[in-house]
């Protein structure tokens, strides 16, 4: 365990510090001017700040439109940000250059559709040499070698690498997709909803291997799903985005026992679950609102059974909770009046 | 205990494919009682949706019903005439498909789409279908329903367009709501809603449902009964309870495994090796045979036919054989 409330720097692998993205979706020039509209942006993710530490795996959630997929983008260069840092081994990520080259063979991505993320015209053997010749990892018939055995790691045959992608069931093209991302050595993978194309047997195998590969060549996951079950299996820290905003930040085994932000409760006591048979929810209010014109004060006031004037005008910063935070005026009270000496 | 509303009798539904027929649902048999809530589950090419798609009399072209029976209060509903089938279709038998948008024509209003639907299977004045729209949207949960009624559909959310479409199979006052993934295209807070909007109605009105979805944790909340379906065959069906924590077949009992739950943490989830057999190259004998560990001789030459079990569960498995359980006359094995 760390000293909670600080974030060690000695041991994370990478730093996110403030990042946003604000996306322009105004209308055309020509309609602004007739219709007398002004721009109008997205903000997408609004200044977030987390640590990834190596070998761990963090876990980002939120319902569709809170930004996870975006900054997984932004993380691995898909996507410029439109502020802040990301600081990878202690060296901040800018621009295109050689460095950045190199540093960017040290992470790689697995998509969420393995129909979409492969190649149909090249064989699986090109798809997973592709990364070991664009960084000049290896030359010659090593390469071969290197599929063959990549093939082996994520449990498909070396024979295979002569097929094409449509010869492949879903998770089986999953496998294809992390032999590719293990193909250039990297410590840091990030996984944009990895099993949500897949069956549920199917999801179980790629998990496992996931977590066996984790501990084989000790990597780093940013692990990125809706699925609240899969995150509780995979994480170790998990923090959770609503409408671009970081609301909590959490082990993943205090989460679960001891959610902090009330969005986080909510989502919890949404999610439909085995153990559930017969019970009975707590029913959830209200919807996701629309992120371009979003809630002043705290985005979740309008939901939120706990709301004080304050949450109406104010964004709550983040308040230390354990060893992560919460973005809540009502826990940070609640805290304190514990922490107080009756 | 309620009478039978909806009887599936041995339901096989093929597709001439120019490489063979392949059969889609090899002889599937249950019963849905009234105001019941079947829960339908499988792996993606179970032959889930089909099933559904039978029922209702929609299966695409070239596949058809080839084999089996299908009863509704009583009356056979398979063989009926394209014309007599669409007035069942929506009247006695709603339906609530995966994705909200898709199933809402977008050049209409919502209210245009309610009373059109209303007044195709009720006896009905322009003014009292309306009313009765309003009341039906009330009922979903669309707050404001009498200003938002004129509204069209890209003025609603995925949930509350979800909730429209429910309302849509609502209008008639079915028997029978079959609802084939209706939270897969929702976020959790928002399918939570949906899932206690089709409980409440149904409880309300004694309709039953056939819910079909791939999600376990969804069937656990809402069903009274599942079927778990493999491979076009049916797994294991029982009530819901049972299945889920007392899982009988092998394929139920990996399938349970390899669900993560939020409730415990499990250090690894069982896999079940290699995935479902595509329909042309099922194995012969029990469909699940060459994944299963518990797997013997019978199994690889003979198809399991269901068998009774205690607790008003049926599995379709030769473990249970040797047990005595009675073996349900009439059924062949396929192989």
């Amino acid at each position: 365990m760390s000293v909670p409330g600080c974030r060690p720097m000695a041991e994370a692998l990478l730093s996110i510090r403030n990042l946003s993205c604000v996306f322009d979706v105004s209308k055309p020039w020509l309609n602004r001017v007739i219709e007398r509209d002004e721009r109008r942006f997205l903000t997408a993710v609004a200044s977030v700040t987390f640590d990834i530490r190596r070998g761990e795996t963090f876990a980002l959630v939120g319902e569709s439109g809170s930004g996870k997929s975006t900054i997984a983008k932004m993380i691995v260069g898909l996507q410029p940000p439109s502020g802040g840092e990301i600081i990878f081994d202690g060296t901040p990520m800018r621009g295109q250059g050689g460095d950045m080259r190199r540093l960017r063979r040290r992470f790689q991505m697995i998509f969420q559709d393995p129909f979409a993320s492969l190649n149909p015209r090249w064989r699986v053997g090109d798809i997973i040499a592709e990364p070991i010749r664009t960084f000049g990892l290896l030359r010659g018939s090593a390469v071969e070698r290197e599929v063959e055995r990549l093939l082996d790691v994520v449990g498909l045959s070396g024979r295979d690498r002569e097929k094409f992608p449509h010869e492949f069931s879903g998770g089986q093209r999953q496998r294809i997709a992390i032999a590719r991302a293990l193909s250039s050595r990297p410590e840091f993978i990030v996984c944009d909803e990895p099993t949500s194309a897949l069956d549920v047997s199917v999801q179980a195998q790629i998990l496992n291997l996931m977590r066996d590969l984790q501990d084989e060549f000790g990597l780093t996951y940013l692990f990125i799903s809706h699925d609240l079950s899969v995150v509780r299996h995979m994480a170790n820290r998990i923090g959770v985005l609503y409408l671009g905003r970081l609301v909590e930040v959490a082990e993943g085994k205090t989460l679960f026992r001891d959610p902090s932000h009330p969005y986080t409760r909510m989502l919890l006591d949404a999610v439909p679950d085995l153990e559930m048979a017969g019970r009975r929810r707590r029913r959830v209010e209200g919807e996701i609102p629309n992120p371009i014109d979003p809630p002043s004060g705290c985005h979740f006031h309008p939901r939120c059974p706990l709301v004080e004037p304050r949450c109406r005008n104010e964004a709550p910063p983040e308040f230390p909770r354990g060893d992560g935070m919460a973005a809540c005026f009502a826990v940070d009270r609640a805290a304190t009046k514990e922490a107080a000496p009756t | 205990m309620a009478e039978t509303l909806l009887s599936v009798r041995n339901l096989v539904v093929e597709f001439p494919t120019r490489r063979g027929t392949l059969r889609a649902i090899d002889d599937v048999s249950f019963d849905i009682r009234r105001g019941e809530v079947l829960g339908v589950v499988g792996e993606s090419g179970a032959g889930k949706s089909i099933t559904g798609a039978a029922i209702i009399g929609l299966i695409e072209p070239p596949g058809r019903i080839t084999g089996g029976e299908i009863h509704l209060a009583g009356a056979r509903i398979d063989n009926l005439s394209p014309e007599r089938m669409r007035r069942i279709r929506g009247k006695r038998i709603g339906m609530v498909f995966q994705d909200p948008l898709t199933s809402l024509n977008p050049l209409y209003t919502i209210a245009d789409q309610l009373i059109e639907t209303i007044r195709t299977h009720i006896d009905l004045s322009e003014k009292a279908a309306r009313a009765r729209a309003i009341g039906l949207l009330d009922q979903v949960g669309i707050p404001a329903a009498a200003r938002r009624i004129d509204d069209y559909p890209h003025h609603f959310s995925g949930g509350m367009r979800q909730r429209v479409v429910i309302a849509l199979a609502l209008a008639a006052e079915p028997d029978l709501v079959i609802a084939d993934e209706p939270t897969t295209a929702l976020d959790v807070s928002v399918q939570a809603q949906i899932i206690d909007v089709l409980k409440d109605i149904c409880a309300d009105r004694g309709a039953a449902v056939m819910l079909i979805t791939h999600d376990m944790g969804v069937i656990a909340e809402t069903a009274d009964r599942v079927a778990v379906l493999y491979a076009g065959r049916l797994a294991e069906i029982g009530p819901v309870g049972d299945v889920i924590k007392a899982a009988e077949h092998p394929y139920t009992v990996g399938l349970m495994g390899s669900i993560p739950t939020i409730t415990h943490e499990a250090p690894r989830l069982t896999q079940i090796p290699g995935s479902m057999p595509r329909l042309t190259s099922i194995p012969p004998g029990c469909a699940f045979n060459p994944r299963c560990e518990k797997v013997f001789a019978r199994c690889r030459a003979e198809r399991p036919v269901p068998l009774r079990r205690p607790g008003n569960r049926e599995v379709a498995c030769w473990l249970f054989a040797e047990e005595g359980a009675d073996e349900r006359p009439g059924v062949q094995a396929h192989g």
